[in-house]
């Protein structure tokens, strides 16, 4: 049999993508952690704090370090796989690329040195600037990405222009702030914050099932907990708010993320599990509530929803996958808002420290995040599907003139070098991770030191080794 | 505003973009690829302390070169990457290993030698892939209907894996040299010897290129040797000659930081005969910058940042490597 190449595209820009975003995913959370961190212990003193900033600072630069590369896959993956798409889209999506470069990846890469290697280098103010512009860095990164790929949900403010490419119309406010972006990127800011507050919740639930009295994980699960509680509820809102923008713009995604392939004139059901199938049209072994699907989507139980049969077969998504990933990450979304609530019940009996049954549910959910984002980054683009973007441009007329022998050992290159690589990183991240937070935290192993000439004299009292 | 040519502008922002990543990347890759030859121990650790802090930032000109060509001139972006498919996927896959390695090594010390293979093999891949993909794109790529219309490995000929090789040497010269300038002691003298053979090798390997370039095709030909352009096209050879012997000089006196600037000169002279072949082609002899450029509103949205941004960029960069000056010791943990 021959394989198609443009499945292997398809599946390689999947798999690299999904790879590179479990990093980011945890970065741009960390990086905001490793900030309120150190906020908090220059402005208290407490040597806790200090201690969690070294402690998750080892962390962070493997994290880093591998979001970084397999980022740098990403930005050739579109002019090696998806030549056409890049020679038409090109003209819009690669200058918010280029800002994002600009912005972002520079400010991100020129401190992170001094972040990491410079804490006895620069004065402590010097040194929270640098962690603060890593932490903006990633923030901005997210805004520029999510502004491209929302353009390509909703594409607006384009005109097409003699040589067939998308080029701006006029403004590009328009393109830049189209309908989706702000639901997603607020959607994916505290995705990322969940993700984080999950594991390094999942991390201080280990240590303390080991020694509750450790401070630094009473400390880190604490903070954890309160991002729980707190951001689990705002995040179901936010994706409520975003099905809701979905179902005007996109249809097709929301109705295969329901399973609705007929239409229903009083009222949709809300489908709990299914099979769906899109060569019948229908959901088998369908197990429903009726009317709350229109309830949640249109806040009101009677009121009519299209179905996909309103559309053109050719342009439904897979409707399996968008349809179970979003339930993957809808439960995900509902467990962590019970951890939340849990936390808190504990918080006020005084047992957020002892309650051993929760520090088990924490570890437990500790790489829901990952899931969640995954899956949710999943119905996005499969939801998409298929199309490029959405509605103009075909996946089938997107791609470059490919080789099936070329995408095909490529491929099987990637999965093995990711796999090996960042597998061997997330055992390094894990084992970091084992250890308990103690005092006198060391910073990342390889400073490098002067060895001769003369010390700023900043660094003398830059960080004093933290005790408590 | 109006009779500025943004495309020129652009075609100009990103070749500095791209010379900006050949000599910063350049030096890290090339201590990569030096990297075996190094004594396990203090000599290995300092030359990676040496680049720590700032092999990330160094490889940022890379995504802003290929964003940068995506945004400016899709086109080109489009034709070249499938055109040097296996070469890309390389690269990026030695970026990853040798990427990963430098904290990895540190995180475990039973597999460091494994690490430190990952971090040289892996340079040495993404340096020799950079110099293949340099050759096909001066020896040309089949277009047709504005995409490549070629094969998957027509990239590969003599000419490329001359450039390739070429291209590894070059960056080992800029890494041995930056290893003078940042080390000292036993790590310090043995760098001075490998700048000494990598100068002659590098001088050999431009040599080279440049000689068969213009057998390439009569166009490069006409370019370099037809009067009136030969008097300025003579100055690159010339000026590299007299560089050349200003390294070895500077090498003999024992100075510190000259040698590195020098190299990074010579590097600066290849570019320009390399601009004063392409030009201003991007794909020679089928595509040029105008034809690839995208419209006038890209461009101009783009250049507005980028005039105000790249120099803060630059600042804060530079600040960077004053931070991390000086010699680096090997004190790993404490
Ligand atoms: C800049 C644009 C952009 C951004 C930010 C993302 N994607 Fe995407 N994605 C694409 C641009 C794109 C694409 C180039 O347009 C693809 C390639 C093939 C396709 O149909 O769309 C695509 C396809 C694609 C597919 C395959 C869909 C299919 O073929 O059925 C998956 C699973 C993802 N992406 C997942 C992700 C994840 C997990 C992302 C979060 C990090 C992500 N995408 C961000
Ligand atoms: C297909 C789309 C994407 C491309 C082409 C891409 C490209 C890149 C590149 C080239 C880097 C490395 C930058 C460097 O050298 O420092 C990077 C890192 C990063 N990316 Fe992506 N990216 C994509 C998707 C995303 C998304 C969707 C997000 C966030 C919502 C994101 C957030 C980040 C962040 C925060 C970093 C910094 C490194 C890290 O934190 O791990 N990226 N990306
Ligand atoms: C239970 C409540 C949740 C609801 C109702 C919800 C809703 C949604 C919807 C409708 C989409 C598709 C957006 C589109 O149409 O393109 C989406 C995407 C996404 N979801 Fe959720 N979500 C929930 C929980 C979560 C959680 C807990 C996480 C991660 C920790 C998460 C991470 C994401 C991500 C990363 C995306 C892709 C980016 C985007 O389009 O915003 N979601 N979500």
């Amino acid at each position: 049999m021959m394989l198609d190449p443009v499945i292997l595209a398809r599946a390689q820009f999947a798999f690299t993508v999904s790879f590179h975003f479990i990093f980011p995913a945890f970065s741009i959370g960390l990086a905001s952690f490793l900030m309120v961190l150190e906020a908090a212990w220059l402005r208290t003193g407490k040597g806790v704090y200090a201690n969690l900033y070294r402690y998750w600072l080892k962390i962070f630069a493997v994290a880093f370090g591998m979001g970084v590369v397999s980022g740098l896959v990403m930005s050739y993956q579109f002019g090696t796989n998806w030549s056409v798409f890049s020679t038409k889209a090109g003209p819009i999506i690669g200058p918010l690329m280029a800002y994002e470069v600009l912005t972002a990846f520079f400010l991100e890469a020129g401190f992170l040195g001094v972040m990491l290697f410079g804490i006895s280098k620069v004065g402590r103010g010097l040194h929270f600037f640098a962690t603060c512009m890593v932490a903006l860095g990633t923030l901005i990164s997210a805004t520029w990405i999510i502004s491209v790929n929302s353009w390509m949900q909703t594409p607006v403010g384009y005109a097409i222009n003699a040589k067939g490419q998308f080029v701006p119309a006029g403004s590009w406010l328009p393109i830049i702030f189209n309908p989706s972006f702000p639901f997603r990127l607020v959607h994916t800011v505290i995705a990322a914050y969940l993700t984080t507050s999950l594991v390094v919740g999942g991390v201080g639930a280990w240590h303390l099932l080991r020694d509750r009295a450790n401070p630094g994980a009473r400390k880190m699960f604490s903070m954890a907990m309160w991002m729980a509680a707190l951001v689990a509820p705002i995040q179901i809102f936010a994706g409520d708010t975003q099905g809701l923008n979905t179902l005007e713009h996109q249809p097709t995604k929301v109705l295969a993320m329901e399973g609705d392939y007929h239409p229903s004139p009083d009222g949709a059901p809300l489908i709990l599990f299914g099979l769906p199938d899109n060569d019948e049209a229908r959901v088998r072994y369908e197990v429903s509530v009726p009317h709350l699907g229109s309830l949640i989507l249109k806040h009101d139980p009677h009121a009519a929803l299209p179905g996909l049969s309103d559309f053109p077969k050719d342009r439904w998504p897979p409707t399996p996958i968008v349809f179970w990933s979003f339930r993957i990450m809808v439960g995900l979304g509902l467990a962590v808002l019970g951890l939340g609530l849990w936390s808190l019940v504990a918080r006020t009996r005084k047992g957020l420290y002892t309650w051993r049954w929760l520090h088990r549910a924490a570890i437990l959910l500790s790489p829901a995040g990952f899931i969640a984002v995954i899956a949710g980054w999943v119905t996005t683009e499969v939801g998409r599907q298929p199309f490029t973007v959405y509605g103009l441009l075909r996946t089938a007329d997107s791609h470059s003139p490919l080789a099936a022998p070329a995408v095909a050992s490529s491929l099987l290159a990637f999965v093995l070098v990711y796999f090996f690589a960042f597998g061997a990183g997330t055992y390094y991240v894990l084992r970091l991770m084992a250890k308990p937070p103690e005092r006198g935290e060391t910073e990342p192993p390889n400073v490098p030191q002067r060895a001769a000439g003369i010390t700023p004299a900043s660094s003398v009292s830059a960080i004093p080794l933290a005790g408590e | 505003m109006a009779n500025i040519d943004l495309t020129v502008v652009w075609a100009g922002i990103i070749a500095f973009a791209v010379f900006a990543y050949v000599v910063m990347d350049g030096f890290d890759l090339g201590i990569g690829i030096l990297f075996p030859s190094f004594a396990v121990g203090d000599e290995r650790d300092q030359a990676m302390n040496s680049i720590a802090p700032v092999w990330d930032g160094n490889e940022t000109w890379l995504v802003m070169g290929g964003g940068g060509l995506l945004a400016a001139f899709p086109l080109a972006y489009a034709i070249i990457l499938p055109a040097t498919y296996p070469l890309m996927i390389a690269m990026l896959l030695g970026l990853v290993f040798r990427g990963v390695a430098f904290e990895f090594r540190w995180r475990d010390p039973r597999h460091r030698a494994f690490w430190d293979g990952a971090f040289s093999i892996g340079s040495l891949v993404a340096a020799v892939a950079q110099g293949i993909t340099l050759g096909a794109i001066l020896q040309g790529i089949h277009v047709k209907a504005d995409a490549y219309a070629g094969g998957w490995l027509d990239w590969l000929s003599p000419f490329t894996v001359l450039t390739g090789i070429s291209v590894a040497i070059g960056y080992a010269l800029l890494g041995a040299t930056w290893l003078l300038w940042k080390t000292e002691g036993e790590a310090h003298d043995h760098a001075r010897k490998l700048a000494f053979w990598l100068g002659i090798a590098t001088l050999v390997a431009l040599g080279l290129v440049s000689a068969a370039t213009p057998f390439l095709a009569y166009d490069y030909w006409r370019r370099w040797f037809a009067m009136p352009g030969v008097l300025l096209t003579a100055q690159v050879p010339l000026l590299v000659i007299i560089s050349a012997g200003a390294y070895f000089w500077s090498l003999r006196k024992g100075k510190q930081r000259m040698p590195f600037l020098i190299a990074l000169g010579l590097f600066l002279l290849g570019f320009i005969g390399l601009a004063i072949s392409m030009f201003p082609y991007v794909v020679p002899r089928s595509i040029t910058i105008w034809d690839a450029a995208a419209p006038p509103q890209s461009q101009l949205f783009m250049l507005v940042g980028a005039v105000v941004i790249i120099p803060c960029i630059l600042l804060y960069t530079g600040w960077a490597y004053w931070v991390f000056r000086g010699k680096v010791g090997s004190h790993g943990y404490h």
